[in-house]
């Protein structure tokens, strides 16, 4: 049997950093910032999990310490794409580089090791029920994201700030503030995606160990049209293309061919979507997914 | 620093040391002295053999070799950056690139020189290939290309690698690489260096793209489509076309770099060869920090070639890790992005366009398509 409970449970297990860091690049998206540094915020929370965990010995204070590390590192692309309205895009791909260049740097100057930092009394997140706790925080997180962003009034306030900033300045919700806290928020969910990367599914750092999973949350965002549910199934969708890799490879099909397999799914979803959305009226332009969709209150009444 | 070696007259020295370009990059060797006294190193030694390291008689080879990648890749992007595209899928149309030469040097019946040539030109039309799928993709089915380009970059790069483990693996060897290249199937080297022809390929590229960019009606709509693609739309540049070709440009060059990577030293394919010292970044940062400007792009990638060699000696001599010239790469960046912007990749941020902080007036989004206003704002490292 190929696809049984098993399956779906390393599904589950594969998809939790994809699905938080996803979830801060949906609020980032609703609040009018692209945040394609996720990547990289993710592996500053990585890094900073496991140092902290070592240095400590509590995990708990390495999940913690990884969700500020990775609030502070976000702050470079608030001030840079918000205050300075410098171009998010390029800010991103910088971050991303940043975080590679810095963890490695401090793999080797903290640790005095290279490539992989493993040591067996290095402590890792407990397993509840089989999963790590931040994968139940996870699941909790999208269902308090769906519920602030279409009922709370920050909520709406920051789908307002997305859509119009103006208007929402004019009604006297200051955007700037809002964008800074969704820039935050995404920054402490990628901390918790790294640490559960680090400290959750395997327990050791090794440099660049992101390994594109902040990219496939940027397209989960998309792929979600930055909607929580939206980006759960799309992060559900990576995490069975990862968990049926492992499982093809278990028959003996080589491991290339399955790692290359999340993102030929991933790029065939985007595909479909995309291809579906264009037959209907055009929602704007294919490169700013979100516009609010009708199942959702209007945006004009979002604000006030 | 690099940028006021070429002295011209006091005014153009004081604008160029306003520019963001040479802001970001003091800004970036300032931040990296803070972290080399935070690791306890001598910042002038550290920098000291980071220039003797890489410019001096024993590293100046190993820095024209770096230099061959690093500007290939960075010419590979800024060309559609010009555009104001993206192309994040460097690593995969390269990999293919050099797998297409690897699979032509071994297996093609003709002469050796003719077999170099036809595997140059194997590799760039792979890559260029490559490179198109990911412009269909934004063209036909709407997605970015600057995610297109980089997913479809992991799968190219997984089919090269089981290539180089299964069925072409080199018989009875235990490293995941192809059979050497035949006598002969190698681009000449200067000398006795690691300097080979592939340089001047290179630089022949480099001439190009500034003659094209200059002098020709495609440059002028290239510039024109970065400065402003609806006004560049408007005056009938067709944008799905321009992007299909620019990224069949820039993924041939991609892919050239990366068979010359095969065709030199060690003849053959070796997996993660390519990749493994991160040249698409490099590349995409000189690019990025030339605002993909033709002599701009060439001086970033010197710089970043000699900041990476150089780490290697800083290491040696102060014990600091070289991959604090990757830290200082991107912070260069990261300084450069709060202030410089590319209007297509900007989103829906037209509400205050006037008031924003241009320090050169073409930069800014109205940008009239003014070709010798733009050279001089994205030449600025000139």
């Amino acid at each position: 049997m190929f696809f049984d409970s098993d399956l779906l449970m390393s599904a589950l297990r594969a998809l939790t950093p994809i699905l938080l860091a996803a979830l801060g690049g949906a609020i980032c998206e609703r609040a009018g910032v692209f945040n394609i540094g996720l990547e990289g915020m993710m592996l500053m929370g990585c890094f900073t999990a496991v140092a902290t965990s070592w240095f400590t010995g509590s995990p708990w204070l390495g999940v913690l310490a990884a969700a500020l590390a990775s609030a502070a590192y976000s702050l470079i692309l608030a001030v840079g794409a918000v205050t300075l309205r410098g171009d998010a895009v390029v800010l991103g791909i910088a971050l991303n580089l940043l975080a590679v260049g810095l963890t490695s740097f401090l793999l080797r100057t903290v640790f005095g090791v290279q490539g992989t930092f493993d040591d067996p009394s290095l402590a890792g997140l407990p397993l509840v029920g089989g999963f790590s706790p931040l994968a139940y925080l996870a699941w909790a997180a999208v269902g308090v994201a769906a519920l602030m962003l279409s009922r709370h009034v920050w909520g709406l306030r920051l789908r307002g700030v997305g859509e119009a900033p103006d208007a929402a300045a004019t009604l006297g919700v200051s955007p700037v503030r809002y964008q800074y806290g969704a820039v935050l928020v995404s920054g402490v969910l990628c901390g918790l995606a790294g640490a559960q990367l680090a400290l959750g599914n395997v327990t050791l750092f090794s440099e660049n160990m992101t390994a594109g999973r902040g990219w496939i949350a940027v397209v989960a965002v998309m792929l979600g049209r930055a909607l929580p549910l939206g980006v759960l199934l799309a992060a559900l969708l990576f995490g069975l293309a990862e968990a049926a890799g492992f499982r093809l490879q278990g028959l003996g099909l080589p491991q290339q061919a399955t790692d290359a397999a999340p993102y030929v799914v991933t790029l065939g979803a985007l595909f479909l979507t995309t291809a579906r959305r264009r037959r209907r009226p055009p929602p704007g332009s294919p490169s700013t997914p979100p516009s609010a969709p009708s199942s959702m209150s209007p945006s004009t009444g979002a604000v006030s | 620093m690099e940028q006021t070696t070429r002295t011209s007259p006091v005014a153009h020295l004081t604008k160029a040391l306003r520019s963001p370009v040479a802001f970001s990059v003091l800004a970036g060797v300032v931040i990296g002295a803070l972290f080399l006294v935070g690791t306890g190193a001598d910042p002038v030694a550290a920098y000291g053999a980071v220039l003797s390291g890489s410019l001096g008689a024993d590293g100046i080879g190993s820095t024209l070799t770096t230099l061959t990648s690093v500007l290939g890749l960075a010419l590979a992007l800024a060309v559609p950056l010009r555009a104001g595209l993206i192309n994040l899928g460097g690593d995969g149309q390269m990999v293919l690139g050099g797998m297409a030469a690897a699979v032509t040097g071994l297996y093609s019946p003709l002469p050796a020189p003719l077999t170099v040539v036809l595997a140059l030109l194997a590799g760039m039309a792979t890559g260029a290939g490559y490179a198109a799928l990911a412009a269909l993709c934004e063209n036909r089915f709407g997605v970015p290309l600057l995610v297109s380009s980089l997913l479809l970059s992991y799968p190219a790069a997984s089919f090269a690698s089981y290539l180089a483990r299964y069925p072409l693996k080199e018989p009875g060897s235990s490293l995941p690489q192809t059979r050497q290249l035949p006598d002969g199937v190698a681009l000449p080297a200067f000398g006795s260096s690691t300097v080979t022809a592939g340089l001047l390929l290179v630089v022949v590229a480099a001439a190009a793209y500034w003659f094209t960019d200059r002098h020709t009606a495609v440059g002028y709509e290239m510039r024109m489509t970065g400065l402003n693609s609806r006004f560049a739309a408007y005056a009938g540049v067709e944008r799905k076309g321009l992007t299909l070709r620019l990224m069949a440009v820039s993924g041939a060059l991609a892919g050239l770099v990366g068979a010359i990577g095969v065709l030199s030293f060690p003849y053959r394919f070796l997996d993660g060869s390519l990749t493994a010292s991160g040249y698409t970044w490099t590349g995409l940062t000189a690019a990025l920090l030339a605002g993909a400007a033709p002599v701009g792009t060439v001086l970033a990638s010197f710089f970043f070639a000699v900041l990476q060699v150089g780490g290697l000696s800083m290491e040696r001599t102060t014990e600091v890790p070289r991959e604090l010239t990757q830290v200082l790469q991107a912070i260069v960046i990261v300084f450069l992005a709060a202030r410089l912007r590319f209007p297509r990749l900007r989103r829906k941020r037209s509400d205050k366009p006037v008031d924003d902080p241009v320090p050169q007036g073409s930069q800014s989004p109205q940008g009239s398509p003014d070709a010798q206003g733009s050279q001089d704002t994205q030449g600025e490292l000139v």
